[in-house]
């Protein structure tokens, strides 16, 4: 913490004392009393001690500056004086400062500024009680938010013509081709790492070859759906709620509105319905880079050619389910991921902290969904033997 | 720039500046541009939007980069400070924005203390008081403290974002539009608060602004940015300033009201 006294200009220390004649005590104050030097008296003045006194002077004459900060500090003494039942004066007041003293006099008679009582066991109990009912009131709220997309999707699809074609397809630009290569990276290294841990364990059972099993069963059926579904919540949902929150902070979702446009329509359908059809799609991309890169490191690691690495791949995965047990997922976490993101967009307040709150909320929520969907699906798919 | 006589009975200038050009996004907004504030004074800067009078006060606070000229706000060259000197400057002048740029996650009395924190040794009792006593100098009402930004109406932002200005009782204090987007009363009830504030504070104040009435009720003399220079005259000598938009600006609707009451 710097002292003010290093900032400003050099100043002659605040001088300060008090003569007592009988009954009469005079406080002679001189000196500089502003910001960074009179505050040394405040405990002196504070606790000075007014026994017998029946007149309290203030004498100002040796002042040579005063501020709000020293003005203060004199009028809070005369008002204990005056509080004691002391008649008090103000003695050779320079002209310069009267205007100072007589606004402090006039305005300043409130109490000292209260502050809000932020800690302690009934605040904490207060804001978990208050976030527990956010809580339900967020549930609630979401429900409506839910039963509204659903009837303007139906809506939708009775009356095609109000799906916005061109808003639709810049959504699919975003947030499914600009993804791309971020989630085809992230695949392809994690098919990487999948293959050399499998095959480190693997090996010691002489059963290299099973990499390509793991790698093809782990990918297609959990990591391509999930990591993907990961990548494009922190992506695209936390665009979503920028994107929305500000147009929210904008008064631009209250502008839609008054020109007769459903913010619902227009915002939220062609962002979810995007999310939908590229997600499955972007998933598909992430289990052949999985998939590209696992085979790499079992040519390189293993040596296991790719010819072979394919064969062994269509023997573990087959016809089957475990491709479509994917993929099936990925439009559910798209709707998740939207969803929440939407909303969460449309439940910005006005300031500047309510949009970053928000958007973090927004990711969280929707990761977290999207890990308790895939659980869900895990049960289901295993209680149906898939 | 001649400097028209009235200018003498303020005391020493507090702020010079001399042959300024700024340059922002590749255009130029000033090209030699002179100014010079006396202690005590208080000067509105006007102009037509995209001027650049927020930029000049920006620029004059450290907060642009000029790329020419020299800027002296009370005794030291703006441009050629380092960081740290720069800072111990800056608790000597206040800026009101806009908006007030309250920070939004604190009350107003915290705010109004965010200075006092961090550049004073104050107790947290006479900390207190002093907020109170700046809350009342500004014309809040004490229950306002308590309250977050997104609490107050408009004016009363405007009001706690003057009173966190004055909070290190400040020598200088810059206002960047201070009445816009209040009604007729509340910025005529403003235009009163900073006057008596300068009364009582003897505070040199430069003041952007748009409205016609805050010129003539607050300010000594008026700077009119005109290409990329500024015209300085009071009142009364700029109405007959031959210039057309200087003209066109105290000819219209509200120009003439507010001559009228002259």
């Amino acid at each position: 913490m710097a002292a003010l006294q290093e900032v400003d200009r050099p100043r002659t220390a605040a001088r300060f004392k008090t003569e007592r004649r009988g009954n009469v005590m005079t406080i002679l104050a001189g000196g500089e009393w502003v910001l960074g030097v009179a505050e040394a008296h405040d405990a002196a003045l504070r606790t000075l001690s007014f026994a017998g006194v029946a007149t309290l002077e203030i004498d100002c004459a040796g002042l040579d500056r005063l501020d709000t900060t020293g003005a203060w500090l004199l009028m809070r003494t005369r008002r204990l004086a005056t509080m004691a039942g002391i008649r008090t004066m103000w003695l050779d007041v320079p002209d310069a400062f009267k205007p100072l003293i007589s606004t402090i006099d006039k305005e300043c008679n409130g109490p000292p500024v209260g502050h809000l009582d932020d800690h302690g066991l009934r605040a904490f109990l207060e804001r978990l009680g208050r976030a527990q009912m956010h809580f339900f009131a967020q549930a609630v709220s979401l429900l409506g938010f839910l039963g509204m997309v659903a009837s303007e999707t139906v809506a939708t699809i009775f009356h095609p013509r109000r799906l916005r074609i061109p808003a639709l397809v810049r959504q699919m630009e975003e947030v499914g081709l600009n993804a791309m290569p971020i989630v085809g990276l992230l695949s392809f290294l994690l098919g990487i790492v999948f293959a050399f841990q499998g095959a480190d364990q693997l090996r010691r059972f002489g059963a290299e070859i099973f990499t390509v099993n793991l790698l093809g069963i782990s990918i297609l059926r959990e990591i391509g759906a999930i990591m993907t579904a990961i990548i494009v919540a922190g992506r695209s949902g936390s665009s979503f709620t920028a994107q929305i929150g500000t147009m929210k902070v904008n008064e631009e979702i209250d502008a839609l509105q008054t020109l007769g446009m459903n913010p619902v329509e227009v915002l939220v359908l062609p962002r979810m319905l995007a999310l939908i059809i590229t997600l499955p799609l972007l998933t598909v991309f992430a289990n052949v880079m999985g998939i590209f890169g696992g085979a790499l490191m079992s040519l390189f690691d293993l040596g296991i050619s790719a010819p072979a690495f394919l064969r062994q791949l269509q023997g573990a995965v087959g016809p089957g389910w475990t491709f479509w047990v994917g993929i099936i997922k990925a439009p559910i976490f798209a709707f998740l991921i939207a969803t929440v993101g939407c909303y969460e967009g449309l439940q910005v307040e006005r300031n500047a902290a309510s949009v970053g709150m928000l958007t973090t909320r927004s990711v969280v929520e929707s990761i977290f969904l999207v890990i308790v969907a895939d659980a869900i699906f895990s049960i289901l798919f295993s209680f149906l033997g898939v | 720039m001649t400097l028209i006589p009235e200018a003498k009975e303020f005391g020493p200038p507090v702020i010079k500046v001399e042959g300024l050009v700024t340059r922002i996004g590749g255009r130029i907004l000033h090209d030699g541009l002179d100014l010079e504030l006396r202690r005590g004074e208080v000067v509105g800067v006007v102009g037509g939007s995209g001027t650049g009078k927020s930029v000049l006060l920006r620029t004059i606070i450290g907060l642009n980069r000029h790329v020419g000229g020299r800027i002296e706000v009370l005794g030291q060259d703006v441009g050629k400070l380092d960081e740290r000197d720069l800072r111990r400057l800056q608790t000597r002048w206040g800026v009101l924005f806009q908006d007030g740029a309250l920070f939004s996650a604190q009350t107003v009395a915290e705010n109004i203390q965010v200075p006092m924190r961090e550049h004073t040794d104050l107790g947290p009792r006479l900390m207190d008081e002093l907020a109170a006593v700046k809350l009342a100098m500004a014309g809040l009402p004490p229950d306002a403290a308590t309250k977050f930004p997104s609490e107050l109406s408009g004016g009363m932002r405007k009001r706690a974002g003057l009173a966190r200005a004055l909070s290190l009782d400040p020598e200088i204090l810059f206002l960047d539009e201070p009445t816009a987007g209040l009604d007729p009363i509340s910025a005529a009830q403003f235009d009163t608060l900073v006057r008596d504030l300068q009364k009582s504070l003897n505070l040199t104040v430069f003041m952007v602004t748009h409205d016609i009435d805050t010129l003539k009720a607050t300010t000594d003399r008026i700077a009119v940015l005109i290409d990329k220079k500024l015209r300085i005259g009071t009142f009364e000598t700029l109405v007959h300033d031959p210039h057309p938009w200087i003209q066109q600006y105290f000819s219209g609707v509200r120009g003439r009201a507010a001559r009228a009451e002259a």
